[in-house]
């Protein structure tokens, strides 16, 4: 596989105006305040049910853009390719970050390609950085948490980790599962349209629901409380979580967000959310309150009615015996 | 989708008035008592669930030894690691272990040097890597009690019977009624009555804790591991101290046979032989381990590996041992907080994230 | 100690089966429970079955929560589900 083959294959898959040019830099008309943004990629398996590191690597950085309250408009990617990567893996994932693209609305408008020697990567590594338009007036930020707000989610929780979970090596679980991975831009644009109300959005990859809370929490200084049985999973999420001992509120989602919202706006928001095909599983989770205590913390309501702290994960998620 | 027999167990108005059954049962106890919980997965149940914070005021819960990976002892971690350094050696383990510390490092470190670290969560995952890579040596690290222990060894039946001569175990096994009896002979503790491992018990059986109630005047009730089991568990537990009676009742009818399971107890003695083991925390108990017999002695990496792990100690100043039988608390010990913190665990009980330490250190810190 | 969730044999061939637990399926192994057959329920620890769920069992122990249920005094909340 040569780099030029890698080029031509680039630019016919993620073809638009601006890529087509072939100039050393995408020049691009941006109206007012950008949000900007990078992120690097590398998953295994690299191809998963209901998306593969193509994907991942669109969704990824438009939610990053998203969560700002920006509208994603432009994506560059570098790819870092082990030699012998198969070329037909590689015009897949290619294919599949131009179908994302489509879906957002975004363009690729600069990429660039190294092959490098075989074990100096894990098949391939995607870096794509993006850039987007917050408009006017927009203030959203994960230190804007004000008590009382009301805490959304925008769907089913733990799906993209379960998924990736049960397709590792070494676990051999069969599920009818898919990654929730999806761009989550027009959910953004819409709910910013219904209200001017929204506080915080943060879309919970790593580490999950319970590391989001956690960062929202110290960023805005706040203490956070969300009930147990509000959180919607899905039933076979649910299911691997028990198998493996691990709490579906630190898995990974790649197509979700969570959003604070001031609580008199919380009902049209819901609703929003609610009406669009990258929400229809929302719900309400929880509230913010003062910091009780000496320091910002995320509580959890059990179904016994008692509070358990939910703290920040610390490394991977595991499967236990114990 | 519902998860039959565990959901009923969980249902909320089953929890909450078993939590008003266990508020009155606990009114009648004419001093505050201490239950231990011997087993990890109760601990992690009681959190979960926010038990500990629902208690009534005179009853509290201990957390004990019964967290596999917590009580595994530095010598036999450094030896595991020692084996997965090793360039023809692939290391598969439970995920519980990784991130446990050795004395020079834990294996997630091992494995950031280029050690080839596998999680499974079978051992039967296990041995498929081995048959994957004849090339290499598969060395699973064998923890857990007498639950786990007959799928360790009916994983190296099956690698001796079809000729899998590259899969060893390196066994870390313990048993726990030598541990409990030891437990209950420490003149310091301060241990009213014990809430005892239902899955240990459904292979060992609930005769196995006779010793504890008769010898020690200890209560044993055998429990599930939904809240429910467990509200249910400590109201007899309570009718038990009330009424000074120390027996073994089974609470877990559904999991747990009167005979235990024979046929996994047999496949744990055609494998293992009875051996001292050494705990953390509470130092070495005659008679708690199990050791891959001479028979099988192909697939024991212990014999097949020469590991020098002369440099492994304990940690310097961890107070766990003390804190396993609930004579001292987290506070007292001078690490806390300090060099010891869920990010960098001295002791085992910061390692789990429920461990008594780390639940303290949530909570207080 | 010891995580262990019950299973349902969906599949059985001599010493494997496999077993659902809520849509999630996976092989198991049987070798420690011999008397194990097709539709049992069995507790599974890291895949392997390690005892039967005993279902008249485990419905007398619901069936001992409802009365207490029932019999509370002062219950006008009913069964939340
Ligand atoms: S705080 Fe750390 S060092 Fe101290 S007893 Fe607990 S685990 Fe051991």
């Amino acid at each position: 596989m040569t780099q030029e083959l890698v080029a031509q294959l680039f630019g016919k898959a993620l073809s638009n105006p601006i890529l087509d040019r072939m100039d050393d830099a995408a020049s691009l008309d941006i109206e007012g305040r950008i949000a900007f943004t990078v992120d690097s990629h590398v998953v295994s398996p690299i191809f998963f049910p209901g998306g593969d590191i193509g994907r991942l690597s669109m969704t990824g950085t438009i939610n990053d853009l998203a969560m700002v309250g920006a509208r994603p408009l432009y994506i560059t990617a570098g790819f870092i390719i082990e030699e012998g990567f198969l070329l037909e893996e590689l015009v897949r994932i290619v294919a599949s970050m131009r179908d994302a693209a489509d879906e957002a609305g975004v363009q690729v408008v600069a990429g660039d390609t190294k092959v490098v020697e075989r074990g100096a990567a894990d098949g391939v590594f995607i870096t794509t950085s993006g850039v987007g338009s917050i408009p006017d007036g927009v203030r959203i930020s994960g230190s804007n948490a004000r008590p009382g707000d009301i805490i959304i989610v925008s769907g089913t929780i733990g799906d993209h980790g379960a998924t990736i979970l049960s397709k590792r090596e070494g676990m051999d679980f069969e599920v009818e599962l898919q990654s929730d991975c999806a761009p989550l831009g027009r959910l953004v644009e819409e709910m910013l349209a219904a209200s001017s109300g929204i506080h915080v959005l943060r879309d919970p990859t790593r580490g999950g629901v319970a590391a989001t809370l956690n960062e929202i929490a110290v960023s805005s200084g706040v203490d956070v409380e969300i009930e147990e049985e509000k959180i919607p999973y899905r039933g076979e999420v649910r299911a691997a979580c028990e198998l493996l001992g691990l709490d579906p509120l630190v898995l990974a989602n790649e197509g979700k967000l969570v959003a604070f919202v001031a609580e008199n706006d919380a009902a049209i928001v819901l609703e929003t959310m609610r009406a669009s095909r990258y929400g229809a599983d929302a719900a309400v989770i929880g509230r913010v309150a003062e910091v009780e205590s000496s320091r910002p913390r995320v509580y959890a309501r059990t179904l016994l009615g008692s509070r358990r702290i939910l703290s920040m994960p610390t490394g991977e998620q595991l499967p236990r015996i114990c | 989708m519902p998860l039959p027999y565990l959901d009923e167990f969980r249902q909320e108005a089953h929890v909450r008035v078993l939590m008003e059954q266990l508020d009155e049962h606990a009114a009648r106890l004419s001093k505050p008592v201490r239950i231990m919980e011997v087993c990890g997965t109760h601990t992690m149940a009681i959190s979960r669930h926010g038990i500990r914070q629902a208690l009534p005021k005179n009853l509290r819960l201990i957390s004990g030894p019964g967290c596999p990976v917590c009580v595994t002892a530095n010598t036999d971690i450094d030896a595991f690691i020692e084996m997965a350094l090793m360039p023809e050696v692939i290391v598969a383990t439970f995920g519980d272990m990784l991130r446990v510390p050795g004395t020079r490092m834990g294996l997630a470190e091992a494995r950031s040097q280029g050690a080839r670290v596998q999680v499974v969560y079978s051992t039967l995952d296990a041995l498929r890597i081995a048959r994957d890579n004849p090339d290499s040596t598969v060395v699973f690290f064998g923890i857990g009690f007498e639950t786990t222990a007959p799928t360790v060894a009916a994983a190296i039946l099956e690698a001796s019977e079809t000729g899998l001569d590259n899969f060893m175990v390196m066994s870390a096994h313990k048993v726990v009624p030598p541990a409990l009896a030891a437990l209950c002979g420490t003149p310091e503790l301060a241990v009213d009555a014990f809430l005892c491992p239902g899955h240990v018990t459904a292979i060992i059986g609930p005769g196995a804790y006779e010793p504890v109630a008769r010898d020690f005047g200890i209560p044993c009730v055998i429990a599930g591991f939904e809240p429910a089991d467990i509200l249910q568990s400590l109201s007899m537990l309570c009718d038990q101290v009330a009424e000074g009676r120390a027996e073994v009742e089974l609470q877990y009818t559904r999991g747990v046979r009167p005979d235990g399971n024979p046929a996994a107890r047999s496949m744990i003695e055609k494998i293992f032989e009875p051996g001292d083991a050494e705990w953390r925390g509470l130092g070495i108990i005659p008679g708690s381990g199990l050791a891959i017999r001479e028979e099988f002695a192909a697939h024991d990496a212990a014999r097949h590996f020469e590991v020098d792990v002369s440099y492994s100690r304990e940690p310097k100043g961890c107070l766990c041992g003390a804190i396993l039988t609930g004579q001292k608390i987290p506070r007292d010990c001078p690490l806390f907080g300090k060099s010891c913190s869920p990010d960098h665990p001295v002791g085992p009980c910061m390692v789990s994230s429920e461990g008594t330490c780390a639940a303290y250190y949530q909570y207080e810190i | 100690m010891c995580l262990a969730i019950p299973a349902r044999i969906i599949d059985i061939d001599k010493q494997m089966a496999t077993v659902d637990v809520g849509g999630v399926t996976r092989q198991a192994s049987v070798v420690l429970l011999p008397e194990a057959g097709l539709g049992d329920y069995v507790l599974m620890h890291a895949g392997f079955a390690i005892s039967l769920v005993d279902e008249k069992e485990a419905l007398e122990t619901i069936r001992l929560f409802q009365q207490l249920l029932d019999g509370m005094p002062g219950d006008d909340s009913g069964s939340a589900l």
